[in-house]
């Protein structure tokens, strides 16, 4: 046999990230190998960086899955998963397994990872002591989570922080405890850490520091800590952060030269030529590693070595650092340390905006920065750090270097190798590359096949100007925060109340806003809770509009004005008669015919509201909320010589199915019998046009302060076809747009094509979806009026009269 | 006129929902009595802007905001939150006991002003 024909063995020790990304670029090379991974976890290679996200609830474990089983097999690996191998024979070139296996290997790779520094407190050994390093520590922790379980993390790294959050997110009562006097002081001066702690802070997670836990104590399970101060505090559950080690006891043993991890050269080779390591187990010229982009770097060059094609060689990598939390942005890069010889430090501060800037220079070239708050120009920074350069011409506007002027500019600056994702390790290159073969335009698309920006987030941004800059017809996804009080995107307050299974105002409020809220939140998050959970959401009535807490109209002198629903605009002489008795009765100073073919009643008294309500005996019309108005109608063939749809009918069916539900704004409707228009269908959020034998749906018009022409969505047959079309527009609007924009300002915004695509010619099992989440709303969707009869207070309408007077 | 003064019991502290406000007509005065986590808040229930009744309001931590144009007051000084808004609204001293709230509405005091005698 030939050595052409005759596979080479390649064994990996190891199935995390670093080992498995190596193996990735390796199957991307020509090779000659047959490979054989080996895993002490049982489960198939996932995103390590991202646990913090599934024990915040951000992420399911699922979703942090690199590669699946599939993957091994499609590529021919065989994973030996949950199998621990505990020694090498050099000699014999084999590994040894935990039952005395053998595995022959011609080169072996080893990416045996890190593991948790446990530090020599006594007392580390109690139940309810866990660190927080792979998915079964974060399943067990998620085990214990509770609201209101005092918990004690220990260690203010990074590590530390994110699982404090993820663990206050699931409720739990949380303090860390913090060796040192700066939070992540590696990464952080300690101004920089005094504005994270500050933000930590807001967010309700105790910080003490600097503390020295001298042990934990209680009898068997822990109890509590003990602080070398003397002090001591109450803990259920502690979690250990207190940093990670090589593990380098396999190397050590089988006598490769070992240091604080196992040494490797420029080419990622140890002592033995034969064995390679790679990841967080490695040293390099004296450096070990903890962060991600590194590994990536690593894994590419071995992977070029071990196949033979050496190029380019490993020289290291800055340090550079994210906290991954949402809401507080803590970037930091290279070196930090400003009593270098030859350092100098540019910094900006703003308390109030809790925005800290820091930036080392050393001979006119970034050295290293800080970023708290405000990382807008991350990447710009570090693409001049490591080109190394001259900042000269920049000094003058060094901390806000200017945008605009070419926004193209940023990107083009980047080599193709520099990496984008650093949590998916995805390069320039790689994106491009993916837009120009699978003609992605949207952020979306391009999440769907490079994986880029689908983990913490943090390069969605430059994602986008990268499509922007290299996609033909780059379709940009608008993103607006809802309020200072809760800074997100309506998208990512969507995600954040699904993932997070939020169900009322104050939990937003509490957990990612300030927690206090205002007028412009608080009915924002209000509906939203409403619709992502069906109506299933906590409802708080003081989070609401006054309007939407008595459910009439408040006027300017604090009265409220009644319209009553009147569907399609069709009334009865009965209704008639008793909303004149009403009139009468409550001496009503107005009664107006509005402009959606309704009867105002105006300048009632809250206290009069449910009496009122009883005597019309007719439903809300939802005049005063963000909801279904009304539809109005013609009288169609009923009556009409040119008519030639039963609008009338079709109106009244319509607002029956829908009224009584909230939407993003008000939500008017109209049908007509005929293109004559005569109930103006189209100029309103949505309209239903007859036509000789069809209906034409419209969408997106108005005739307010824009005045805008429906588009049209499409035309059907039916009656019943012109229903559902209706209701897929409707709740697609629901779910889509954001609070306050109303349908004209949705429908130009997304397009009307993009609509169509995910409406009238989506998969019937997406119409389905739509469907089903409507009637599942609308099964739990009431006349608000009968609250006259279960008021959700007892003053909801009452006027307070005083206890008693004392009178002078 | 038909003024009270001292502490007056008003209503059961039950009957402000929390992070809501009611208004209560005492003698000639009419105030918004506000529930906020634990504590009680009253301020007079008329806008300096409009007359707006600022019980209706949405309540953002210790600040009302003005159903009907939107003007912010802190419940706890009557102090416009803004230096462009109309003048402060009137705070008297509220306490809660045995589950009644008591307002001293001798105890006007507008921003600025001592708390009468």
């Amino acid at each position: 046999m030939t050595t052409q024909t005759m596979k080479q063995q390649l064994v990996v020790v190891g199935n995390g990230m670093a080992g498995v990304a190596c193996v990735e670029q390796i199957l991307k090379q020509p090779h000659n190998f047959e490979i054989t991974i080996f895993g002490d976890e049982t489960h198939a290679n996932y995103n390590r960086i991202l646990l913090s996200l599934v024990l915040a609830g951000e992420k399911s474990p699922e979703e942090i899955v690199i590669n699946d089983i599939e993957w091994y097999q499609t590529h021919d690996i065989r994973a030996r998963l949950g199998v621990k191998i505990v020694g090498i024979d050099r000699e014999r070139r084999v590994v040894i397994d935990e039952d005395g296996g053998e595995t022959e290997y011609d080169k072996l790779i080893l990416a045996t990872g890190s593991s948790a520094f446990i530090p020599p407190i006594p007392g580390v050994d109690k139940k309810n002591v866990h660190v927080f390093r792979t998915l079964d520590d974060t399943r067990a922790l998620l085990e214990q989570a509770r609201p209101g379980l005092k918990t004690a993390v220990i260690g203010g790294g990074l590590l530390g922080l994110e699982a404090a959050r993820g663990l206050q997110v699931r409720g739990c009562d949380v303090t860390v405890v913090h060796l040192m006097d700066t939070l992540m002081e590696r990464q952080l001066d300690s101004t920089g850490g005094e504005y994270l702690k500050r933000k930590i802070e807001s967010l309700g997670i105790r910080v003490m520091l600097p503390q020295q836990t001298a042990a934990l104590f209680g009898n068997g399970r822990v109890d509590g800590l003990r602080f070398a101060s003397g002090e001591e505090m109450e803990a259920e559950l502690v979690v250990i952060a207190a940093g990670i080690r090589p593990n380098a006891e396999l190397a050590r043993r089988a006598g490769l030269e070992v240091r604080r991890g196992i040494v490797v050269d420029d080419y990622m080779a140890t002592s033995d030529p034969h064995i390679f390591a790679v990841g967080e187990c490695t040293e390099h010229r004296g450096q070990t590693f903890g962060l991600v982009a590194p590994l990536f770097d690593q894994g590419r060059v071995l992977a070029s070595a071990i196949t033979g094609n050496t190029g380019q060689a490993f020289t290291g990598a800055s340090p550079a650092a994210k906290l991954k939390i949402m809401g507080v942005d803590i970037f930091s890069a290279g070196s930090i340390d400003e009593s270098e010889p030859g350092v100098e430090a540019v910094t900006y501060e703003d308390p109030a905006l809790g925005t800290y800037k820091k930036l080392l220079l050393k001979d006119n070239r970034l050295h290293g920065m800080i970023l708290v708050g405000d990382i807008e120009d991350e990447h710009l920074y570090m693409e001049w750090m490591r080109s190394g350069t001259d900042l000269t011409p920049h000094r003058r506007q060094i901390l806000f270097p200017p945008r605009d002027a070419d926004p193209g500019r940023e990107v083009a600056d980047m080599p193709d190798s520099e990496t984008i994702c650093g949590c998916n390790g995805v390069r320039k290159g790689d994106i491009i590359q993916a837009i120009h073969a699978r003609g992605i335009t949207t952020l979306a698309g391009l999440k769907e096949s490079t994986r880029a920006s689908t983990s913490c987030g943090s390069c969605t941004g430059l994602c986008e100007k990268l499509l922007r800059a290299v996609t033909p017809d780059f379709q940009e996804e608008t993103r607006t925060t809802l309020c200072a009080c809760v800074p997100f995107s309506y998208e990512q307050l969507r995600d954040i109340i699904r993932g997070q299974k939020l169900k009322s105002v104050e939990e937003v409020l509490n957990v990612y806003g300030n927690r206090k809220g205002c007028e412009v939140c608080k009915p924002a998050l209000s509906y939203m809770l409403d619709m992502v959970w069906c109506g299933e959401h906590e409802e708080d009535r003081s989070a609401r509009f006054i309007n939407d807490r008595v459910h009439a109209n408040i006027q300017k002198d604090g009265t409220f004005s009644v319209v009553p629903r009147m569907r399609g605009g069709v009334t009865t002489p009965d209704e008639l008669r008793r909303i004149a008795d009403v009139a009468d009765k409550y001496k009503v100073p107005m009664v107006k015919v509005t402009g959606s073919q309704r009867i105002d009643l105006l300048g009632i008294k809250k206290a009069d509201l449910p009496k009122v309500w009883a005597e019309l005996g007719m439903p809300s019309g939802q005049a005063y909320t963000k909801g279904v108005r009304m539809v109005k109608t013609c009288v169609g063939t009923e009556f009409c010589r040119f008519g030639v749809q039963d609008s009338t009918r079709a109106g009244i069916e319509l607002e029956r199915r829908l009224e009584n539900l909230f939407t993003p704004h008000k939500f008017k409707m109209g049908v007509v019998g005929c293109p004559r228009n005569c109930a103006e269908a189209t100029v309103k959020d949505l309209g239903m046009v007859g036509q000789e034998g069809s209906w034409q749906v419209v969408v997106g018009g108005a005739a307010g302060k824009s005045v805008r022409k429906a588009d049209l969505l499409i035309t059907v047959e039916t009656t019943d076809q012109a229903m559902e079309t209706c209701d897929l527009f409707f709740q697609y609007y629901r779910e889509n747009a954001n609070y306050l924009e109303r349908s004209y300002d949705f429908v130009e915004r997304l397009g009307i094509e993009k609509i169509r695509k995910e409406t009238v010619y989506a998969t019937d099992a997406d119409k389905k979806k739509l469907l089903d989440r409507l009637a599942r709303s609308k099964a739990l969707a009431k006349d608000a009026w009968l609250e006259r009869e279960t008021p959700v207070h007892a003053t909801q309408f009452v006027q307070i009269q005083p206890m008693e007077v004392q009178r002078t | 006129m038909n003024a009270v003064r001292g502490w007056t019991p008003i209503t059961k502290a039950d009957n402000i929902p929390l992070r809501e406000g009611r208004a209560v007509l005492v003698g000639d005065a009419e105030i918004a009595i506000f529930h906020l986590e634990g504590r009680y808040l009253t301020i007079e229930n008329k806008c300096p802007h409009k007359g707006g009744p600022l019980c209706d309001g949405i309540v953002s931590g210790t600040k009302v905001v003005c159903p009907l144009h939107g003007q912010r007051f802190d419940l706890e000084t009557g102090m416009p939150v803004l230096a462009s808004q109309p003048g402060c609204v009137a705070i008297f001293p509220t306490r809660v006991d045995d589950g009644v709230v008591f307002v001293d509405l001798g105890g006007a005091c507008k921003a600025g002003e001592e708390a009468a005698a």
